[in-house]
């Protein structure tokens, strides 16, 4: 019984990693060098280059990755599409817990506060416990097919969930802005714009390049998991062939 | 389906009679919740209403919020025993073997969650008037918002207690799954509820609808996906 792949390293991943690398390199000189500081927030604003986008690709690309995956699973059982639909989850977590960390210190300096009953804040957390609840049924002690089962159905019940929050929310209370960006009234300095730009660029990089990682990771569990089964298979057929009903 | 549902219930109905865990475990557990937050929170300290000039004591005011939370970690209980029932000499297995629809299964187990519930919220809802005392406004307002959060919570319990069925880390996995997920019906039936007590009720039926919506999606999402939740579970 060979593995055929040995680590979760490829081609691919390197290409994709090579370019998030560039693209943070250049966050970095663009967002804390080049571009100025906010007339009121000052440096702080610095923090929006990669707040917003990591909550953006977290709830919208990696949530909705793990959506299509869990629907395409659930309709043709498709090992590959279960996989990417937790490990898309995983890395979706990961990332809204960077943002939930940067907009609590971006909040800070400019609200005064770490936290406000806002909208997007709240569904944000709860959001985040949602898909945490998520990666547990994902670990649940279980024939692996049932759990994949009970784990898709979650995924999609989870996407629809952070539009019940959210929307609950916003009825609530809507204290602070509304759309983050709005190309038709930005007043922005050029290369803030760009900086900002460059933010979800490199955050989807960053994305793309840790989903592929995980997923080939999950990939290789799965193999080992099919791998161990076939062995014991074999043995126990072996065992069988070499029965000899005369030593009774 | 409604058949098979009925029979479910029934039988749901008929353990709870026989064990007696509802009325001698959950109950006293919502009621025992309500005493607790009156030692978290301060009874005698008053607020100003938004209202403008009325005071009210903080409990009065917060009352509808924690008869919801109250009700809330009561139905967890309800929730993870209504599959503790099933996990025993896997009985979900023989369900399916015997040809029950899995549609039939989730009506029937919500319905019997739906009945306790409507028992736990009575008997603590009587209890939240006793020692919290706020006023009674509107009580066509109140009974709807009671009907529409009981349903919201036992669909959206069954679902999310099949999730968990047949685990040994049921008893914590349930909370973690579902508490996100009925926040924001604890948000509305509060709301509603608020605007029950202490009006307007205007601002309380668009709650209810919310409320309403929320039943129907859990409903739906139920119907269809029970059979993938039973599977091997």
């Amino acid at each position: 019984m060979k593995t055929e792949v040995v680590g979760t390293g490829s081609r691919g991943t390197r290409i994709v990693g090579s370019i998030a690398l560039v693209l943070t390199a250049l966050l970095l000189l663009f967002g804390l060098v080049l571009s100025p500081p906010e007339i009121s927030q000052g440096d702080a604003v610095r923090l929006f280059y990669i707040h917003v986008p990591s909550a953006v690709v977290s709830l919208y690309i990696a949530f909705g990755v793990t959506l299509v995956g869990s629907v395409i699973y659930l309709k043709n059982g498709s090992v590959f599409w279960d996989l990417i639909a937790g490990a898309a989850a995983e890395v979706g977590v990961l990332f809204l817990g960077f943002a939930l960390i940067t907009g609590m210190l971006w909040g800070r300096p400019t609200w005064g506060t770490y936290w406000t009953w806002d909208p997007r804040i709240t569904s944000t957390a709860i959001s985040f416990v949602l898909f945490l609840g998520y990666l547990a049924v994902r670990r649940l002690d279980l024939d692996p097919v049932a759990r994949s089962r009970r784990a898709a159905v979650l995924g999609i019940i989870s996407f629809f969930n952070v539009i019940i929050v959210r929307f609950s929310v916003q009825i609530w209370r809507s204290l602070h802005q509304g759309t983050t960006l709005n190309p038709a009234d930005t007043q922005m300095d050029n290369s803030m714009l760009f900086s900002f730009f460059l933010g979800m660029l490199a955050m989807v990089a960053t994305f793309a390049w840790l989903l592929m990682h995980r997923f080939r990771l999950a990939w290789i569990e799965h193999q080992l998991e099919e791998d161990r089964l076939a062995t014991a298979i074999a043995a126990r057929r072996g065992e069988a062939s070499t029965f000899n009903p005369g030593t009774i | 389906m409604l058949t098979d549902a009925r029979a479910i219930a029934l039988k749901d109905l008929r353990v709870e009679a026989a064990s007696r865990v509802l009325t001698a475990q959950v109950l006293p557990f919502g009621m025992l919740v309500l005493i607790l937050f009156g030692f978290g929170i301060p009874p005698d300290r008053r607020v100003l209403a938004a209202e403008g000039d009325v005071s009210r004591s903080v409990l009065e005011q917060v009352a509808p919020g924690l008869f919801w939370l109250a009700v809330l970690f009561s139905a967890l209980l309800a929730v993870n025993r209504s599959f503790a029932v099933e996990s025993v000499d896997g009985n979900l297995d023989a369900l399916k073997l015997v040809g029950f629809d899995p549609a039939g299964i989730f009506l029937g187990k919500a319905a019997a969650i739906a009945v306790q519930l409507v028992a736990l919220e009575i008997v603590v809802g009587i209890g939240a008037f006793l020692v919290y005392g706020p006023p009674l406004g509107d009580v066509i307002l109140l009974v709807a918002t009671v009907a529409a959060t009981t349903l919201a919570v036992a669909f959206a319990g069954i679902v999310y207690g099949a999730l968990g069925a047949g685990q040994r880390l049921r008893d914590t996995l349930v909370p973690l799954l579902l508490l996100p997920v009925l926040a924001p019906v604890l948000l509305a039936a509060t709301r509603a509820t608020e605007s029950a007590l202490f009006g307007p009720s205007s601002s309380g039926w668009p709650w209810v609808g919310f409320l309403g919506a929320f039943s129907l999606l859990y409903l739906g999402a139920g119907i269809v996906s029970f059979g993938s939740l039973l599977e091997e579970a």
